[in-house]
């Protein structure tokens, strides 16, 4: 099997992990990369192979002096991925993805050299191991400080985001390990904001809720640790979708209409509540997305039950104490409607309780709250004044950035 | 009265951009996944193995005693090969532009009056002139290295004696030691099969491409 080409394609592999860093040293992995890529473009097929494992050793180095060395074999391993070995393709691409993230100077290369429509073509590939590398690859290649203004508007551009959003839909045919990779690719681009518009217009929402059902769904099926992996991304995708322009102002298709979003996101949160609580405000920044401007997901949220469910998070951690309450405050503002159906129950004694805390950003959010409930349920008051709500007031009244809330709250309770 | 001084709660959708600190968390645990996903990557796996066996393609006399690399050898050595020459190419769309390039007169002769060498870098569509400019172009915009092994200039052939024709077929074969390394079929490394078989092969592989030879010696004289 080519004896003396597999032991110096070996030798090649130990070499660069001896001296680093001097001058002869990078000279010998020139020259040693030419013969590299010579044994990598032969016709003698196991050769390659195992000249393509060097290659794939190299680019794990932490020293962007060992990528940019791989300069030259990058528009072989480009040209590869046309072929039809998808071993050999797979392996090009976790190459590609390590050298991306490895060297400004490999990315600047690559984009000339037609990264993009060479992954475009790609991604046609019926192979599931060939698709995960290619989600990867591509989700190194939007990390990439430049990626917004250099790489993403051309990503944008081609056919890319058509075929991501097909891996993405849920049904029988979708792949949680080429799932993971595409959504997190999405995240990359649509956290960008360079032109989501575009995806939208595509089917995004419409595609990343379904899927988002798909998931609640599964992780009532399985114990599956990994779920969150992916539920991660396509929570990030649809919060930040939700806040570009034509979600308000079209209608239709567009928008995220479905109320079972949130009944989905309530399963999500218990999971993460249970497995992950580090991703609750994830799901709770959706869940804040969901409600600010819409009645009807208020609604959803009132008429399924979930304040409870909801105020049972607050003890986690701050930042989830103050983001529940935020939620809270969406339904709240909404109208007396709504108030009536948040009181009485268990609300104003979750917030009696978050009064006796001493975090000032969680307090805040509490006074905000008592001051919509007070509004628009004026018979709230009293009950407040029995469970002793102006000497928990009272705590804070020498705060600064709470004073003049508090004030306002005791002259509203002492007059009501 | 809701958004009354001093309180200022406003219901509004957030965003969050890139790099916000917002992401951290989730951040850590996709990158923890990917450092396993990519242990796993390296770690070369224990390759199924098989009963020895031979390839089937005519001429072609490697054995294997595991698929996958079986697989990648018919598909880099058998898979898009030029009929004509039996050059290998990695992808049908580098075989397609030899074979107009290399074989095609039709080629030859539109070449003449319009841009015909297309840029072999996926989806660019320039054409040029001559695989020199082609060339020229694939340097210096799309940083491709000058001796790009899949876009070898068709070297010039002197006139034909059946003779001088097959010598010049071996000066395109085996020129350059770069060139025999990468476009010659792959010798059999059996010890099984006996020495002279390589030499028997390039005799036929010449015998088949004189008629070409002679077609464009026809075509110059004309």
């Amino acid at each position: 099997m080519g004896g003396v080409g597999e032991v110096g394609a070996g030798s090649l592999r130990d070499g660069p992990q001896a001296k680093q860093g001097s001058g002869t040293h990078l000279r010998r992995l020139e020259g040693s990369m030419r013969t590299l890529v010579g044994l990598l473009t032969s016709n003698q097929a196991l050769l390659q192979l195992e000249a393509a494992r060097c290659l794939h050793e190299l680019s794990h180095s932490e020293q962007s002096t060992v990528a940019e060395a791989c300069l030259p074999a990058t528009s072989y391993l480009l040209t590869y991925l046309s072929s039809h070995s998808s071993d050999f393709i797979e392996l090009c691409l976790y190459t590609l993805g390590n050298l991306i993230v490895e060297s400004e100077a490999v990315r600047r290369q690559l984009l000339p050299q037609g990264i993009v429509p060479t992954l475009a073509a790609c991604i046609q590939s019926p192979h599931v191991a060939v698709l995960e590398a290619l989600g990867f690859a591509l989700s190194q290649l939007l990390q990439a400080k430049e990626a917004p203004e250099k790489i993403i508007p051309s990503i944008l551009a081609s056919t890319l985001p058509q075929h991501m959003l097909q891996l993405l839909q849920p049904g029988p045919k979708l792949n949680p390990g080429v799932a993971v990779e595409f959504a997190w690719c999405l995240h990359y681009i649509i956290c960008s904001q360079v032109s989501n518009s575009l995806l939208i217009a595509h089917g995004a929402l419409s595609t990343l809720g379904l899927l988002l059902l798909d998931l609640a769904e599964a992780v009532q099926r399985t114990d599956d640790a990994g779920l969150e992996l992916l539920a991660c991304p396509v929570l990030r995708c649809v919060s930040n979708l939700l806040t570009e322009a034509e979600v308000e102002t079209v209608g239709g298709q567009m928008q995220l209409r479905d109320e079972r979003v949130v009944a989905a996101l309530f399963i999500l949160l218990q999971f993460f509540f249970q497995k992950q609580p580090s991703l609750l405000p994830e799901g709770l920044w959706l869940l804040n997305n969901l409600t600010a401007k819409s009645p009807s997901f208020c609604t959803s949220l009132l008429s399924l039950d979930l304040i409870e469910p909801l105020l049972q998070l607050l003890p986690v951690s701050n930042v989830v104490s103050v983001m529940v309450l935020t939620i809270l405050c969406n339904v709240a503002e909404k109208g007396p409607a709504y108030c009536q159906r948040l009181w009485p129950g268990p609300l104003l004694p979750a917030l009696l309780q978050t009064l006796f805390l001493s975090d000032t950003e969680v307090v805040g959010q509490s006074l905000e709250l008592l001051h919509l409930l007070f509004l628009y349920q004026p018979e709230a008051v009293q009950v407040f004044l029995q469970q002793s709500g102006l000497q928990a007031l009272e705590r804070h009244q020498e705060e600064a950035q709470l004073q003049d809330r508090v004030y306002a709250l005791q002259q509203t309770a002492l007059q009501g | 009265a809701a958004e009354a001084a001093p309180f200022r709660f406003a219901a509004r959708p957030v965003r969050f951009p890139r790099e916000h600190e917002f992401f951290e968390d989730g951040d850590v645990q996709r990158h923890l996944y990917l450092q396993d996903v990519l242990l796993q990557v390296a770690d070369v796996p224990e390759k199924p193995r098989v009963p020895a066996f031979t390839c089937q393609v005519a001429g072609c006399c490697q054995v294997f005693d595991a698929l996958d690399d079986y697989e990648h050898h018919y598909h880099t050595l058998h898979g898009n090969v030029c009929s004509f020459c039996k050059r290998a190419f990695p992808s049908g769309h580098l075989l397609d532009a030899h074979i107009l390039e290399w074989h095609d007169s039709l080629f030859q002769i539109l070449s003449e009056r319009q841009d015909m060498y297309q840029c072999l870098v996926e989806g660019c569509t320039e054409k040029f002139k001559t695989s020199r400019d082609r060339k020229d172009h694939m340097v210096r915009l799309h940083l491709y290295p000058v001796d790009f092994r899949f876009d070898k200039p068709k070297k010039s052939r002197s006139p034909a004696s059946p003779g001088a024709g097959t010598q010049a077929l071996a000066e395109v074969q085996g020129n350059s030691g770069e060139q025999s390394e990468g476009d010659a079929m792959e010798i059999c490394t059996e010890p099984v099969v006996a020495s002279p078989a390589p030499a028997v092969e390039r005799r036929t592989y010449s015998h088949r491409s004189v008629p070409d030879l002679f077609l464009k010696h026809v075509l110059n004289a004309c």
